[in-house]
C-alpha cells in the first residue's frame, strides 16, 4: 500500500554512512545555514523565499514533500528539496527534485550523493519509482552530478517564450 | 546525430582504456574489438596521447594506458579534439542565413547544437563507465 499522503516523520539517516554525516528533515534552526549556502552559490540572499519554502516543504510532515539537510558536527553541509507530483505534464506520479546544493568546502565528499539517495528513498516510500529534475542547460556542474548518479534525459523538452 | 569516424574511435578507445586504468591496452586489441583499421586507429591514439588523455609505452607489452581524470574528462573534451559538432551546415555563413527564413532555421539549428553540447559536456568518462556497467548488468539479468 502506498504511503503517500500519510503523515510520517522523515527518517532518512543511514547508520552505515561514512563519517558523521547525517541526512535528516530540516528544522527551523537550520534555515540560516541553508540560506547562507544558497547565497554563497547564487550570490543572492533570498530569506523570504527560503522561509516560505521551509513552511511549504519542511514543516508539514506529509509524505509528498521533502526538505532534507546533510549535517555533520552541527554544520549543515547541504540540502535537497523535492516533491512527489501527480500527473504533471501528463506523467504518472513521480518524484521531482527542485533544488540541491552543497557547501563549497564540503564538495567531492559524497554529500550530494547522500542527499539524492535520501530523497529518492523518500520518493520510494511515497510509492513512486521515478525521479526527475530540471536544470539550466549551462549548469554543467549540477548536470554532471545528476548524470553521475545515473540520470538520463527525460522524454520532455522544456519550452518558454517571452510574454510581450 | 552521427559523430565522425575518428571521434567515435577516440571515444571507444578512451573508454576501453579508462575501464581498467592500470592496464596497458594494445592498439591491436582496440582495433580488433571495435573493428577499425590499425592505421586509422594509430592516428587517433597519437592525438589522444598528445592531449594527455592516453600514455603510450613502446616495445613488447607496450600499449596505451588511460592518463586522464575520469571524473573530470567529459565526452565533449574528447569530441572537441576531433570535430566541431554542429547541426549548422558548414556553409552557414552563406547568403541564405542573412534572410528571415535562414535566420529562423539557424535559430532552430542553434537550439539543437546547444542541447547536444550540454549533453556531451555533462557526461564524464566515469559516468560513462557506470552507464556501461549498468547496461551490462541489465543485459545479464535479462538473459
Amino acid at each position: 500500500m502506498p504511503l503517500r499522503g500519510r503523515r510520517e516523520k522523515q527518517h532518512v539517516t543511514d547508520p552505515a554512512a561514512p563519517g558523521s554525516l547525517r541526512v535528516r528533515a530540516i528544522k527551523l534552526e537550520d534555515l540560516d545555514q541553508v540560506i547562507a549556502i544558497d547565497a554563497d552559490i547564487t550570490g543572492l540572499r533570498k530569506v523570504d523565499y527560503w522561509y516560505e519554502l521551509f513552511h511549504r516543504y519542511g514543516t508539514r510532515g506529509l509524505q509528498q514533500r521533502f526538505f532534507l539537510v546533510a549535517e555533520s558536527d552541527s554544520d549543515i553541509k547541504g540540502f535537497i528539496v523535492g516533491e512527489v507530483r501527480d500527473w504533471e505534464f501528463g506523467s504518472p506520479p513521480c518524484g521531482w527534485v527542485f533544488g540541491i546544493s552543497v557547501r563549497g568546502d564540503a564538495r567531492l565528499a559524497g554529500v550530494g550523493s547522500r542527499l539524492l539517495e535520501a530523497v529518492c528513498e523518500c520518493f520510494r516510500r511515497a510509492g513512486v519509482d521515478k525521479v526527475r529534475t530540471l536544470l539550466a542547460r549551462d549548469n554543467h556542474l549540477v548536470m554532471s552530478f545528476f548524470r553521475s548518479q545515473g540520470m538520463m534525459a527525460a522524454p520532455f523538452i522544456a519550452l518558454e517564450r517571452d510574454l510581450d | 546525430m552521427k559523430l565522425q569516424k575518428n571521434t567515435s574511435i577516440a571515444l571507444c578507445s578512451v573508454l576501453e582504456a579508462a575501464s581498467d586504468p592500470g592496464r596497458q591496452v594494445s592498439a591491436a586489441d582496440i582495433a580488433s574489438k571495435f573493428g577499425v583499421s590499425p592505421h586509422h586507429l594509430g592516428k587517433v591514439l597519437r592525438q589522444l596521447g598528445r592531449a594527455g588523455i592516453l600514455d603510450s609505452a613502446r616495445g613488447v607489452g607496450g600499449g596505451y594506458r588511460f592518463s586522464g581524470n575520469a571524473k573530470r574528462l567529459t565526452l565533449m573534451d574528447v569530441i572537441d579534439l576531433f570535430e566541431s559538432i554542429s547541426a549548422m551546415p558548414a556553409e552557414s555563413g552563406g547568403k541564405e542565413y542573412t534572410t528571415d527564413v535562414g535566420r529562423a532555421i539557424a535559430r532552430v539549428l542553434s537550439e539543437i547544437d546547444e542541447t547536444a553540447t550540454a549533453t556531451f559536456r555533462s557526461i564524464s568518462v566515469d559516468t560513462m563507465l557506470k552507464l556501461i556497467e549498468r547496461d551490462r548488468r541489465a543485459r545479464e539479468a535479462r538473459s
